[in-house]
Formats: C-alpha cells, sequence, structure tokens
C-alpha cells in the first residue's frame, strides 16, 4: 500500500510539473559542444546561461542538447525535443549538415527553427519547409564579396585557394570562385587539405609554383593555421587572408608570428570595442562581450557564441508578438511565434541588424560585417 | 614539377613516414603479443603532445588526473586481489606504484611551476604521464579478457578508444596546440632548405628502431616477448607471464606512441583528436607488414608517408581516398599469397 501511495505522489508530482512547464515556453537547444565542431558549439553552449530566463512575463526553459557534430544525432534531438519536450522552439544546429538536415523535421512539426549555421542553403532557397527556419549567422556570400573587394582594391590580380576538404571549404570555393570570376581576379590554384593533416607541403608547394599575389585559406578554427604557416615556413610574401570561420583567439595563439597582417571578414561582435561609436551595432556587441567574459573570464568570447546570443535576442524580441495572439505549448503559438520573427524589424544583434521578410530569413545587410586584420596578436578594425 | 618540388615533398614524406613507422611497429608489437588491434595507438600520440603543450603553457596537463585515476583503479583491484589470496604483503608495493608515484609527480608539478623547466625536463615529465596509462589500460580492460577472440579485443579496442577521445576533449578542449621546435637549426642542400625539426624526427626514430631492435634481439624480456608472440601457450610453458609480456607490449606502445606525439608537435599542430587518423595510417603500414613483419610494416609505413606527400601535391582533394585505397591492393595480394590459417 505505501509503494502505491508514494508511486501516486510522484505521478501527481510529475504530471503536476508537467502541467506547470506547459504554460512556459520551451526552447529546444542541439548544439556541437563536442566532435570536430566543438570550438564552434562550446561558446555558443556557455552563451545559453547568460540569456533571459523571462520574456514577456512567461518562463523561459532552455533545454540543451549535444549532438557530437553528428548530423542523425541532431535530427534525433530534434525529433527528441519535439516529441518529448513540447517545445516551442528550436535553436540550432552549430554546423551546416546538421541544420540542413534538421529543417525537414522542424518543418514537418510546424516548429519554428533558428539555426546558427552559416550556410545560405539553410534559408535559401525559400520554399514550403524553409518557411519554418530562420539563421543568424552571416552568409558565405556576404563574406567572400567583402574578401574580394579588398583584393581589387589592394591590386590583388592572381589569388589561390586552400580550403577543407568538406562542406565548408567546398562552400567557400563555390562562392570565392563565383564572386571572383565576376570581378576579373584570375584564380590560379584551388587545393584541399583535411582538418586533422599534420602536413601541407605539397599542397603549399603547388600553391607556390603558381606564384600567386594572395592566398585565401577556407578553413575554420585552428586547423586554418596549418596552411598559412607552411606557405610563411616556405618564404610566401603575399598577402594571406582567412575565413571569419577563424575568429577566435585560440586561433591567434596557435598561428602565433605567422599570422601577422592577415585579412579577413568578421562579424562586428570580434572588434565591438574598437567599432567608431556611430556603428549601430557597437552597443549590442558590447553587450555580450561584457556578459560573456563576466561569466566565462577575460579574452574568452568568440564570434560563434554571439551566433546564440542572436537567436536569443530574435526571441526575445518575437515572442511578445506570439503571446498576443496564442499560449505557448500550442499549435497555435509555434505559428504566431514564425510570424513574428518574420516581421523582425530594425533588430540589433551582436552581429548585425535584423531586418526579415518572407524572402530573406536571415535579414543581414553589409554592417554586419566588418574587415579585419592581425596585428601584433590581435584584432584590428580596418575602416 | 621540378627536382627542388620532389625533394621537398620526399622530404616532407619520409618525416611523416618515421612517425608512421614508429606506430606501425608498436602495433605490429602490440598485435603478435597480446592479439589486439590496438586502435587507441594513435590517442597516446595526440596525449604525449597536449600533455608537453600543457606543460608549456604552465596548466596542470588532465592526463595527470587520468594517470591518479587509473592507478586508484588499478591498486583497487590488485588490493582486492591480493586479499583474496592472502599475499598481504604485496599491497605495499601494488599502492606504491599505482598510486604513490603518481600522486609524488603532481606533488612535483604542483610545487615547481612547470613551464619555466627546460624543454628535455619537460618531455620527460609528460612521458611520465602519458606512459603509465599504457599498462594501466591493459590491466583494466584487456588482461580480464585476455583469452578472448580477437573480434571481442577489437571491439574493447574501439571502446577504449571513443573513451580516450572523450578524455581528450574533456582535458585539453577542442582546440589544438603546438609546442616550440627542439631547434632552430636548418641545413641548404642543394636549393631545397632542410629544417632541423624534420632531421631530429627522421634519426629520433631510427634510433628509437635500432633500440628497439637491441631490446628484442639482445634482452631477456625482449627476447619473452618474441616468444610470447610466436606461440602463447610454449611461451607460458617455459614460465613467460602471458600478463606480464602483454603490460610490457603495452608499455612499449604508450610510450612509441608518446614519444611520437612529442616528436611531431612542434611540425604541425596536434588536436585531441588528430592521434586517431595518424594512428590509422601507422595501420596501413602494420598491414602491409601483414600485422607480422617489423621491417615490413617499417617500410610500408614510410611508403604511406611518401604516397601522402604526393597525392597532396598532384590531387589534394583526394589525398586520403589515395592513401586508404591502397590498403586494397596490399590485402588482395597478401591473401593471394599467403596460405590462410584458421585462429585457433
Amino acid at each position: 500500500m505505501k509503494i502505491k501511495a508514494v508511486i501516486a505522489a510522484l505521478f501527481a508530482a510529475a504530471t503536476g510539473s508537467a502541467s506547470v512547464a506547459y504554460a512556459d515556453i520551451n526552447v529546444g537547444v542541439t548544439l556541437s559542444a563536442t566532435g570536430p565542431a566543438a570550438s564552434l558549439g562550446i561558446p555558443e553552449k556557455n552563451t545559453f546561461p547568460l540569456m533571459p530566463t523571462t520574456i514577456g512575463g512567461q518562463k523561459i526553459n532552455y533545454i540543451v542538447l549535444d549532438d557530437a557534430s553528428d548530423t542523425t544525432t541532431a535530427v534525433k534531438n530534434t525529433k527528441k525535443l519535439i516529441a518529448e519536450n513540447k517545445v516551442d522552439v528550436i535553436i540550432g544546429s552549430t554546423i551546416t549538415p546538421n541544420s540542413l538536415a534538421m529543417v525537414d523535421v522542424a518543418a514537418e512539426a510546424e516548429t519554428p527553427m533558428i539555426a546558427m549555421a552559416a550556410s545560405a542553403r539553410i534559408v535559401d532557397p525559400m520554399d514550403a519547409k524553409r518557411h519554418w527556419v530562420f539563421k543568424t549567422p552571416q552568409n558565405d556570400a556576404q563574406m567572400a564579396i567583402a574578401i574580394v573587394e579588398h583584393m581589387t582594391s589592394n591590386n590583388v590580380k592572381t589569388v589561390a585557394y586552400i580550403g577543407f576538404s568538406d562542406a565548408y571549404g567546398e562552400g567557400w570555393w563555390n562562392e570565392f570562385q563565383k564572386i571572383a570570376e565576376a570581378r576579373k581576379l584570375n584564380i590560379v590554384a584551388n587545393e584541399r587539405f583535411n582538418r586533422a593533416d599534420t602536413s601541407v607541403t605539397g599542397q603549399v608547394l603547388k600553391i607556390l609554383s603558381a606564384k600567386p599575389d594572395a592566398v585565401l585559406v577556407g578553413g575554420a578554427g585552428t586547423p586554418a593555421a596549418l596552411p598559412q604557416k607552411s606557405l610563411k615556413e616556405k618564404g610566401y610574401k603575399g598577402i594571406m587572408y582567412q575565413t571569419h570561420g577563424v575568429a577566435n583567439a585560440d586561433f591567434l595563439r596557435v598561428c602565433g608570428k605567422d599570422c601577422e597582417g592577415t585579412v579577413l571578414p568578421a562579424g562586428p561582435v570580434l572588434v565591438a570595442a574598437q567599432l567608431p561609436d556611430s556603428n549601430p551595432v557597437k552597443k549590442a556587441a558590447l553587450e555580450y562581450v561584457t556578459k560573456y567574459e563576466t561569466a566565462n573570464g577575460k579574452g574568452s568570447v568568440s564570434t560563434f557564441g554571439a551566433h546564440a546570443w542572436d537567436a536569443g535576442k530574435l526571441l526575445a524580441n518575437a515572442v511578445p508578438e506570439a503571446l498576443k495572439k496564442a499560449q505557448p505549448g500550442s499549435k497555435e503559438f509555434r505559428k504566431a511565434l514564425r510570424d513574428a520573427l518574420e516581421g523582425t524589424k530594425n533588430l540589433t544583434g551582436a552581429h548585425g541588424v535584423f531586418n526579415m521578410s518572407p524572402q530573406d530569413h536571415l535579414g543581414f545587410d553589409q554592417r554586419a560585417r566588418v574587415m579585419v586584420k592581425i596585428e601584433g596578436g590581435n584584432w584590428k578594425y580596418v575602416q | 614539377m621540378d627536382l627542388q618540388i620532389a625533394l621537398l615533398l620526399g622530404q616532407d614524406g619520409v618525416t611523416n613516414g618515421a612517425v608512421y613507422a614508429l606506430l606501425a611497429l608498436a602495433l605490429v608489437l602490440v598485435f603478435a603479443v597480446t592479439r589486439v588491434i590496438f586502435i587507441p595507438q594513435g590517442e597516446f600520440v595526440a596525449f604525449g603532445a597536449l600533455t608537453l603543450a600543457s606543460l608549456q603553457a604552465g596548466k596542470l596537463p588532465g592526463t595527470l588526473w587520468l594517470l591518479l585515476g587509473m592507478g586508484i583503479a588499478v591498486a583497487l583491484i590488485e588490493i582486492a586481489i591480493s586479499v583474496r589470496d592472502r599475499h598481504l604483503q604485496r599491497i605495499p608495493s601494488i599502492a606504491l606504484l599505482n598510486v604513490g608515484v603518481p600522486l609524488v609527480l603532481a606533488g612535483a608539478l604542483f610545487v615547481v611551476s612547470p613551464a619555466t623547466l627546460p624543454l628535455p625536463v619537460q618531455v620527460v615529465l609528460s612521458l611520465m604521464m602519458v606512459v603509465p596509462l599504457g599498462p594501466m589500460i591493459y590491466r583494466l580492460a584487456f588482461q580480464p579478457i585476455a583469452e578472448a577472440s580477437v573480434l571481442v579485443l577489437l571491439i574493447v579496442s574501439v571502446a577504449v578508444h571513443v573513451t580516450l577521445i572523450g578524455l581528450g576533449l574533456f582535458f585539453f578542449g577542442a582546440e589544438g596546440s603546438r609546442t616550440p621546435a627542439f631547434t632552430d637549426m636548418s641545413f641548404e642542400i642543394g636549393d631545397a632548405l632542410l629544417q632541423g625539426q624534420t632531421v631530429l624526427v627522421v634519426v629520433a626514430s631510427v634510433v628509437l628502431i635500432g633500440a628497439l631492435f637491441f631490446f628484442f634481439e639482445r634482452t631477456i624480456y625482449g627476447k619473452a616477448l618474441r616468444a610470447t608472440a610466436m606461440n602463447r601457450t610454449g611461451a607460458r610453458l617455459m614460465g613467460i607471464s602471458a600478463t606480464v609480456a602483454g603490460k610490457l607490449s603495452f608499455t612499449l606502445a604508450a610510450l612509441i606512441g608518446a614519444f611520437s606525439g612529442v616528436l611531431i608537435s612542434p611540425i604541425t599542430t596536434v588536436y585531441y583528436d588528430s592521434g586517431f587518423l595518424i594512428g590509422l595510417k601507422g595501420f596501413v603500414g602494420a598491414i602491409i607488414g601483414g600485422l607480422a613483419s617489423y621491417p615490413v610494416a617499417a617500410a610500408g609505413a614510410i611508403l604511406v608517408g611518401l604516397l601522402e606527400s604526393y597525392s597532396s601535391f598532384w590531387a589534394s582533394a583526394f589525398k586520403e581516398v589515395i592513401v586508404f585505397t591502397l590498403i586494397i591492393p596490399v590485402l588482395l595480394w597478401r591473401s593471394l599469397n599467403t596460405r590462410h590459417v584458421e585462429e585457433e
């Protein structure tokens, strides 16, 4: 009898707490805190505790799962979040392959999803499925245009490309090649390397024998330092370009003095303190930097965590709108939330200013990127 | 491709090949003695390199806690067995070896700041932290199932690999590290510039291979290992303990792995999961040697290094494909050339 009573009590408690949870807004998060994309996923994970716990008077529950940079796990997490946790919105994942795979699941369950991965393909071309999907990081194309502009204004005529032999490197190659050809840049070499490679001597020698004015490295995080170090070691003197994927302190630590003078496009949050006061993003970016560094120590901030922060910003802006129309936990609320996200106008995040439209579920303009140069082992804002 | 490029690529290939050769030898050794296909071999490379990098950054490496934790686990098991068998006099030596030594090491690292020590001392300290993990892993994971089939041993080996990768991420974080070069010397040979560090890698590998040869040919422990590799039952009848042989082979494998890690960390950035791919290439070398012949395995590993280097020049996008496809003709050739012997 006693056991039965206990079970009954537990059951009552469980259902009781569940009914309370229904009134809260549940935000399901899946990110890559382990596996190859861990250096991107960890700062994102650290950002969620900094986000508001109530929006518009409603309690927000963040349910954060790790997908280990694995596509299957990301899909599994998404299904679990929708079926078991009854989430009102999904945030994730960190990388493009995972996010693309999650689009189908989120659209089928009619749950809005905000991706923290870079590829434009996540929200473009707009169709019935992507109707439910938004993203916060800048498109590769925007960044590639910035690089090509910098190249042409610095008299670069010939350029070599060396990128990761995965989706990141291929994506950059496609964007960069298109824009470079349109601007009459001559691409003289196109090489690939693996994140885990211990040597890129072969690729580097081939690039050197093509004698390019500039080299673009299409890699993310510290592995992108390897080709640059090898090029310097073999005496390359031209301009080096990196992508915004390297924008964290570990890259500077590993690359050291070999990366002096490297140019890259990045989100404004990377050089928040150096931005002119007239820049509309400065205040929002500094707010994130201060919050993150207070919680995780000085110099720990990276641009990747700010993508998660911006997802939170979008939510904080959209939730009060949606609450006017429906109660959290319902199908109507998810639809209202989606509509509110799409209606985001002039919202300043840490990475830029969002102006969404039915056709554009990112909503960034050129205010979302700055050119940055590595000087004296630090990021330096270039006008 | 002119001669200079060919020479530079060759030099790069031999340098990488030398490291693969060391790992191939370790894999052959472990397989011959214990029948374990030792997938975590590469983790010792990463642990060795990253432990050294942590010491140089003035941090206490996570491997120290792993060593303490595993030491305590091994000591508890051994003490329980001693109590059961009433060999109480063994307890002090068990505790001293598995827990005492790591504690002294930890204490020493707390007292002196590791970043200020000279490089050779840092290297020795890193090896002291990583190498004992080898026999401890054998004691915890493989000794209880030493008589199991090759397949079961392989599955456990995969489990150990996944566990160590996870611990590596936890200890060292997702980003890689590089250590400063042992030497800044460089030589001009013709037009090609030869880095002192790459020469050091090749020389150190050759010396280590020579030392292994001496160990197997001239010392009683080396001969015992060879005997166990040839015939386990026969060796046991001659009084060679299979457990000691297993532990010894794992110690050597850990030493070779950690030492390779220390060697390559100034040339390349090492990540918590870099070891796997390096170990896998050593494995291709070992397969060329049929997991039995040391010289062929070493030669095979050098071949892998050269192939990798030249294919990265000609077709960088397909480099790994080319390297790992090499294994298919080799397996074909081996299976056509050798008589298949059923496992006992």
